[in-house]
């Protein structure tokens, strides 16, 4: 056998193990889709959105949870988005390159990788004692928003990187300020690649169970928030309490629940892809 | 997310998500007033009822809570489960009106507790046992004693006794298999407790987790499968398992409702409590609540798979409480 030959089957063992990881991730989750659509989907009707919590499998239903997990995310968008695409641009376009801002580079990358819960307990200190918001939605939501600034911070400055420096010199070259710069220019160019970090970032969030529960997110919760300072439960919170439960009513339940924080996920994600994909679209150089 | 983002590529499909989100929001609108019509009923009591602790306890809880709400909608109560230890802190700040609670309090929350001012009140509410369970087609295993129990679970058995001939002369010469609870939950704090002592554990090697659904799985398809998990549980999966009796000294009990709410079937029973402070107290919704949560426990525990006190115990823990608001 040649050596190309030997080279070529190489080539090819390499491909089919590509696909072959490509279909693990995307089999699993569809085992586990198939899996829990059997189970739940027959269980979702308007009754499941709107009923409360109950000890009884069937009249409980998951409103106060989604509610809460819709007010929580929101909440979470509102702080962590302005905070983190700020800190993005600073690094990026104004922090000078010095000791202190590798020092800084460093610590980003490790926050996004501490646990969640060191996030809560962080949260339930500062946010829950120290600022006095009590169990409520906003101690919630300043505690997701640090945990998925990192991710927003670095995605914005991965997407800024990518504004080629031609634009910015043009715009400099036509006499504008730093700041006309980054305002008319970087910004409409990256904000694609900054939704989506945002929108990878939001997911996460929705996700989250540890941190709330340490913030003090409850499990039996017998009103829709009406306020950021209410307090709250969330879908997962709620989805984790059921699967813990003896009765095989709750077990679909649960099954019926994590269909909706899915469906919540993918039309959040639905809604950045929509918009990012509008912003790209008036890029045009 | 590759097919969200493949239907977005087409315009067409734009529309669809549109009416997916209007039906969002209408079903938002909805719920809101579906909530708002429910409090209009006659009542005098309005406020905030926070209940915290352990999962053990939850359901309980969650049941009276549910069924304080036709009583008096007024009344938000909440309930959350940070568990016994997790609640006591909260209690101790006085960050919650009620804790629920698998175990007494220890000497050093209440002293945390005195240290505020903040008195409180201990009431059980129920029994917790725990079964001990064995295959249906498990044909050798009569009864367990308490010392056998120990031999099996305690630490120095592991990887030692291994065969169920181990245990008692005349059971056959068939490996022993063992299921329980993960070491994080307090089911398996207790059993340890109650069988091997305090604070030596048990030994390590045995299936374990926190999902019962999994040990009900494992002791139901494993013939010399030997495990244990709150009584509840078993309630649930009666054609699956079979409930072995325990002797402690005084005979082969076997949990019901009955011996474990008498105390005979010891040492695997336990009452769980609910406390409350004084501050609380001093707020008659939490009063309310508190005396609703003794009258309709009888019902309401059976009904969550727990074991209800005997009668005269629950008129015992509302003198108690009465007692306590008065002082």
């Amino acid at each position: 056998m040649t050596n190309s030959k030997k080279n070529r089957i190489k080539d090819k063992l390499f491909e089919y193990f590509g696909i072959a990881c490509t279909f693990f991730g995307l089999v699993m989750l569809a085992i586990f889709i198939g899996n829990i659509l059997i189970d739940g989907l027959t269980r979702i009707d308007l009754d499941f959105l709107q009923n409360l919590p109950s000890r009884k499998p069937e009249k409980s239903g998951i409103l106060t949870a989604w509610t809460g997990s819709l007010w929580i995310l929101c909440f979470t968008t509102l702080i962590a988005f302005p905070l983190g695409v700020a800190a993005g641009i600073y690094l990026e376009e104004y922090g000078k390159k010095s000791s202190l801002s590798s020092l800084l580079e460093v610590n980003i990358s490790n926050l996004a990788g501490v646990p969640s819960i060191i996030y809560g307990l962080l949260g339930l200190e500062i946010f829950v004692r120290v600022f006095s918001l009590g169990n409520s939605i906003l101690a919630g939501a300043f505690t997701l928003a640090l945990l998925i600034l990192p991710i927003i911070i670095v995605a914005t400055r991965e997407a800024i990187r990518a504004v080629p420096p031609s634009i910015r010199a043009a715009s400099y070259g036509l006499g504008a300020s730093k700041w006309q710069t980054v305002w008319h220019q970087v910004l409409p160019a990256s904000m694609g690649g900054i939704f989506t970090g945002v929108i990878l970032a939001i997911s996460r969030a929705v996700g989250e169970t540890a941190p709330l529960i340490v913030v003090g997110a409850l499990a039996y919760v017998p009103f829709t928030p009406s306020s950021p300072m209410d307090e709250f439960t969330v879908m997962p919170i709620q989805i984790f309490n059921w699967v813990s439960r003896p009765l095989h009513g709750f077990t679909i339940n649960a099954a019926a629940a994590i269909i909706i924080l899915l469906l919540i996920t993918f039309i959040m994600n639905g809604i950045a892809v929509y918009l990012r994909n509008k912003w790209q679209k008036k890029i045009s150089w | 997310m590759f097919v969200v983002l493949k239907m977005l590529n087409k315009k067409t499909k734009m529309k669809n998500i549109v009416k997916i989100l209007i039906g969002i929001t209408t079903m938002a609108l909805v719920a809101c007033g579906g909530s708002g019509e429910k409090s209009n009923e006659k009542s005098s009591l309005t406020g905030n009822v926070k209940v915290d602790g352990s999962s053990t306890v939850y359901p309980i809880t969650e049941a009276v809570a549910e069924e304080f709400r036709t009583v008096e909608p007024g009344v938000n109560v909440t309930v959350g489960v940070s568990g016994t230890g997790g609640g006591f802190k909260k209690f101790m700040r006085g960050e919650i009106d009620i804790n629920d609670a698998s175990r007494p309090i220890k000497s050093k929350e209440a002293d945390a507790c005195a240290e505020i001012g903040i008195d409180f009140v201990e009431l059980s509410v129920a029994y917790d046992g725990l079964a001990v369970l064995v295959n249906p087609e498990n044909d050798w295993v009569d009864y367990f004693t308490v010392e056998e129990l120990e031999k099996i679970w305690n630490p120095d058995a592991q990887g030692k006794v291994m065969y169920w001939n181990q245990v008692r002369e005349g059971w056959p010469n068939e490996e022993l298999r063992l299921f329980g609870p993960g070491t994080a939950s307090g089911t398996y704090d207790y059993f340890a407790e109650a069988i091997c002592g305090k604070k030596v554990g048990t030994r390590g090697d045995y299936t374990a987790s926190e999902d019962d659904h999994v040990l009900v799985q494992g002791i139901a398809t494993d013939k010399s499968a030997l495990g244990f998990f709150g009584l509840a549980y078993y309630e649930e999966n009666k054609d699956k398992l079979r409930l072995v009796g325990v002797d402690n000294g005084n005979g082969v009990v076997i949990p019901t409702m009955e011996t474990v709410s008498n105390g005979t079937y010891a040492p695997l029973s336990r009452p769980i409590f609910i406390y409350v402070s004084s501050e609380a107290a001093k707020k008659e919704e939490v009063n309310t609540f508190v005396n609703f949560y003794l009258e309709s426990a009888p019902s309401l525990v059976s009904e969550v798979g727990y074991t209800p006190l005997q009668e005269k115990e629950y008129t015992e823990q509302r003198r108690k409480y009465n007692e306590f608001i008065s002082k």
